[in-house]
């Protein structure tokens, strides 16, 4: 009998991992936690608010289009199993909620396309309502045709901020302002790694020359101060600093924020697989092979999930994932085509560089140097100086140890929000690299669940 | 080499609060915990502050740690969210609530007073319970606290007070020369005391057999599950007959709850939580506490706990060796006890006896075949004492 094959994630890289195994003969299981295919970035919104691809997607509508209908052209040949969130893997067993309740299924081979989601760093401000992340907003306008509000300030680093406020002014937004803490000089420096990113650096270019041509401020090397509310307690501007250190205030209704993009390992770590840390990504990263092999048998890894490489890259390391699948399972045309990908990836390393560790480089300065007196921990509420007193104190000397003694990285997102600048923080109290106060385990269940979803339980 | 009055070895409630008693009197005390102190099933269990349905020859233990339980602020300088919001041990048929009554009889020969009462009782005083209850018991002086903050904040306090706690230290050999113990430890230094405190837990058992005490340790994980906060409401920590589930809600809103067990793994040192485990305690909270229905599932844990055969722990002078005196195997009912326990480890080791009845739970119990020659031989030859 064929093994089976499950495929956790169904955006660019869960989706061309399919494909492959299709075209091999394989029927796999796709879970999905969306409604429809496309991952976050080609994320499709329901039908009733359904816009033109060019509308969007922008430039990447021709992608968009490719992957959704390379998908939908599967349909007959995967079991497809859209809103249905893995909760648990232990052994070869996944726990999985779906739109009628609980139930669980074994696998044989698995790959994981968990995707990635935004990095956060609190700042005066950050949880008032009114403030959302970077996916957040874009979420907001690709799904739900609306926007987080009617004038917008754009702060962080990354290429997705430039992104979502050139999507936001497209749709007739008022940007007010985009704000990156990348210095310009950063961004010099990293020109000839970016060049080699070919065609999606110059779609940057493109924004950028958009954004600044329409007369919307684009300022680099800026520092938030603090997000500030008005009369009725909602956001009313953004204070930060200029890179000649003058302090700005731009009113604003909203604010998206995001300081790149950060993997969803949670999944990853509890199948067992070891974990290493990224000093470019400056995040825990699962180990993998130069086939995206887990070390786990029978676990595969692919796109943003392993490591942030876009969802161009995405596509290509789903497809390297099935590759390595069914040239473990003995095919051997297999090893052909890891190679062709394997040197089409290594095409975006280059760029990928340039990108993370130049033109928008993490601020761990200012996640590190939070007030004591500011919440890191929304869910919890615990502020940057009792994270600092579990550790002078205390003594602890490992974010699980915080964890246990201040509840930071307990609540509903269990981390995956406060968890990167809480070890910023961390790290600097003690005066060590990031790397030494290790990570926050996953734990199931990864995303939060009713508990009537287990009341209600569906036949294996 | 100098020698010291007492070594310890395990950084659990039991160990910490033991160097602190310690300290009190004055003796010269080394804790030894190979991870950081607290981080096993101390700082993992449910939190349950619970003296009403326990063996009655733990009573008196249980008994007197409430007393130090109620001074906690007092003793290591915060509360640790220890709160007196009542035990309710709920009865589903009317066989239970005749359990139920008997020992409420034999608990108060002991000094601890329950309420009982009949399902209309119930009903008006807990509206929020599910159907299917024939009545209950309840103890106000039992509550619960926060397990991750209070083992921590025993070794900070008994740290202060003197004592030199040693974490990340692992010992590798231990050993008896008939007057002093002489411990082996993972950062190539030697420890030598004239007593010997066994509190290391689900391991008690590897250190015992250093000794020649073969003692059959069994482990488990017991199940944990916690939700997001909900309006407090639920004020006592609820128990039932049979204990397939128990629960109890944190004032700021959290629902913690538990019930049957998940993969302990001893030698790994971890413990996993089971799915269907979960979701079973799941069911079982919610028909406890319908109101539970729409709480949202955050986390799921497990720690790893010592169980002998009676279901009770070993805790005493060893049948062995003098100057070695055992207290583990506490089988995930420990966390009430352990203060106690650590006073009368610290009379044990200091004036030889405790009037603190434990006879109970003697080494002896358990048919005393030698594994090996006494303090002797040091016959563990593997890398690591305890796996």
């Amino acid at each position: 009998m064929a093994p089976r094959v499950v495929i956790i994630g169904a955006g660019p890289a869960g989706a061309r991992a399919a494909e492959v195994l299709v075209g091999a003969r394989h029927r796999p299981i796709v879970i999905d936690e969306a409604a429809a295919s496309g991952g976050q970035i080609y994320r499709r919104p329901p039908s009733s608010l359904a816009r033109a691809y060019e509308k969007l997607y922008g430039f990447e509508a021709q992608r968009a289009h490719r992957l959704h209908d390379a998908f939908d052209a599967l349909k007959t040949r995967v079991d497809y199993w859209p809103n249905s969130t893995v909760w648990n893997i232990r052994g070869r067993r996944l726990d999985v909620i779906t739109a009628s309740g609980s139930t669980n299924l074994n696998w044989d081979r698995l790959i994981l396309a968990t995707g990635a989601m935004d990095r956060v760093i609190a700042f005066p401000g950050w949880t008032l309502p009114g403030v959302f992340t970077l996916g957040g907003a874009q979420t907001a306008l690709k799904s739900q045709a609306c926007a987080v509000g009617e004038r917008v300030v754009f702060l962080g680093t990354g290429p997705l901020l430039y992104l979502t406020a050139f999507q936001y002014a497209k749709a007739g937004v008022q940007v007010q302002a985009v704000l990156d803490t990348a210095s310009a000089s950063g961004k010099r420096k990293a020109l000839p790694g970016l060049v080699s990113g070919g065609r999606t650096f110059l779609k940057g270019l493109y924004y950028l020359a958009w954004l600044t041509a329409h007369g919307i401020r684009v300022v680099s090397g800026v520092t938030p101060i603090r997000a500030e509310s008005g009369a009725d307690s909602a956001l009313a501007a953004l204070v930060w600093r200029d890179g000649r250190g003058h302090e700005q205030r731009t009113a604003c209704d909203a604010l998206a924020f995001g300081f790149g993009l950060k993997s969803e390992t949670q999944l990853a770590d509890l199948c067992g697989a070891s974990f290493s840390f990224d000093a470019g990504q400056r995040q825990w990263l699962p180990v993998q092979d130069a086939d995206g092999r887990a070390g786990v048998d029978g676990v595969y890894l692919a796109g943003d999930g392993a490591g942030i490489g876009g969802a161009a890259a995405a596509e290509l390391s789903g497809a390297r994932a099935a590759h390595a699948l069914l040239r473990d399972l003995g095919r051997r045309d297999s090893a052909t085509h890891l190679t062709r990908i394997n040197r089409r990836l290594r095409g975006f390393e280059r760029f990928r560089k340039a990108l993370d560790e130049r033109a928008f480089p993490f601020p761990a300065g200012l996640a590190s140097e939070a007030a004591d007196d500011l919440m890191i921990c929304r869910c919890e509420g615990v502020t940057a100086g009792e994270l600092r007193n579990a550790a002078h104190t205390d003594g602890a000397r490992d974010i699980n140890r915080v964890k246990a003694l201040t509840r930071l990285g307990m609540g509903r997102c269990q981390g995956r929000v406060c968890g990167a600048g809480a070890a910023e923080i961390l790290a600097k109290t003690l005066a060590v690299p990031i790397e030494e106060v290790g990570r926050l385990r996953g734990q199931a269940p990864i995303k939060p669940l009713p508990l009537s979803h287990f009341i209600s339980e569906v036949a294996a | 080499m100098s020698s010291i009055d007492v070594a310890i070895v395990g950084g659990g409630l039991v160990g910490c609060s033991a160097a602190l008693f310690l300290r009190q009197r004055g003796a010269s005390v080394v804790l030894l915990e190979r991870g950081v102190c607290g981080s096993q099933a101390s700082g993992v269990n449910y939190g349950g502050v619970r003296q009403q349905g326990r063996h009655l020859a733990e009573l008196p233990l249980a008994r007197r740690s409430r007393g130090i339980w109620a001074q906690l602020k007092e003793l290591v300088g915060a509360d640790c969210e220890f709160i007196a919001s009542g035990h309710l041990k709920l009865a589903r048929s009317e066989r239970e609530m005749e359990d139920l009554e008997n020992y409420a009889r034999e608990a108060r020969t002991y000094g601890l007073t329950l309420d009982l009462m009949d399902a209309r009782a119930l009903g008006k005083q807990f509206p929020w319970l599910g159907a299917g209850l024939a009545g209950g018991s309840y103890s106000p002086e039992d509550g619960q606290a926060n397990p991750r903050l209070v083992a921590p904040a025993f070794a900070k306090t008994a740290k202060a007070a003197g004592a030199d706690i040693r974490e990340g230290v692992e010992v590798l050999e231990a050993g008896f020369d008939g007057c002093l113990f002489e411990l082996r430890l993972s950062d190539g230094t030697t420890v030598r005391a004239r007593r010997l405190i066994n509190a290391a837990g689900a391991w008690g058992s590897c250190l015992a057999g250093q000794f020649g005490e073969a003692v059959p340790e069994d482990v488990m994980a017991p199940n944990m599950c916690v939700t997001d906060p909900i309006p407090y409401f639920l004020v006592p920590n609820l128990g039932v007959c049979g204990g397939d589930i128990y629960v109890r809600q944190i004032p700021r809103g959290n629902v913690i709850f538990g019930g049957g067990v998940g993969i302990a793994n001893r030698d790994a040192l971890r413990a996993h939580p089971l799915p269907d485990i979960t979701e079973t305690a799941v069911r079982l909270a919610v028909a406890l506490v319908p109101r539970l229905k729409t709480a949202l599932l955050i986390r799921t844990w497990s720690g790893i706990e010592g169980v002998l055969p009676d279901a009770l722990p070993v805790i005493g002078p060893s049948a062995t060796t003098p100057g070695l005196i055992h207290a583990f195997g506490f089988a995930g009912h420990g966390f009430q006890l352990a203060p106690a326990v650590g006073a009368v480890l610290c009379e044990l080791a200091l004036d030889g006896a405790t009037p603190t009845p434990i006879d109970h739970f003697t080494i002896k119990r358990f048919a005393a075949k030698p594994a090996a020659a006494p303090g002797s031989g040091n016959v563990n030859k593997k890398e690591r004492l305890c796996a």
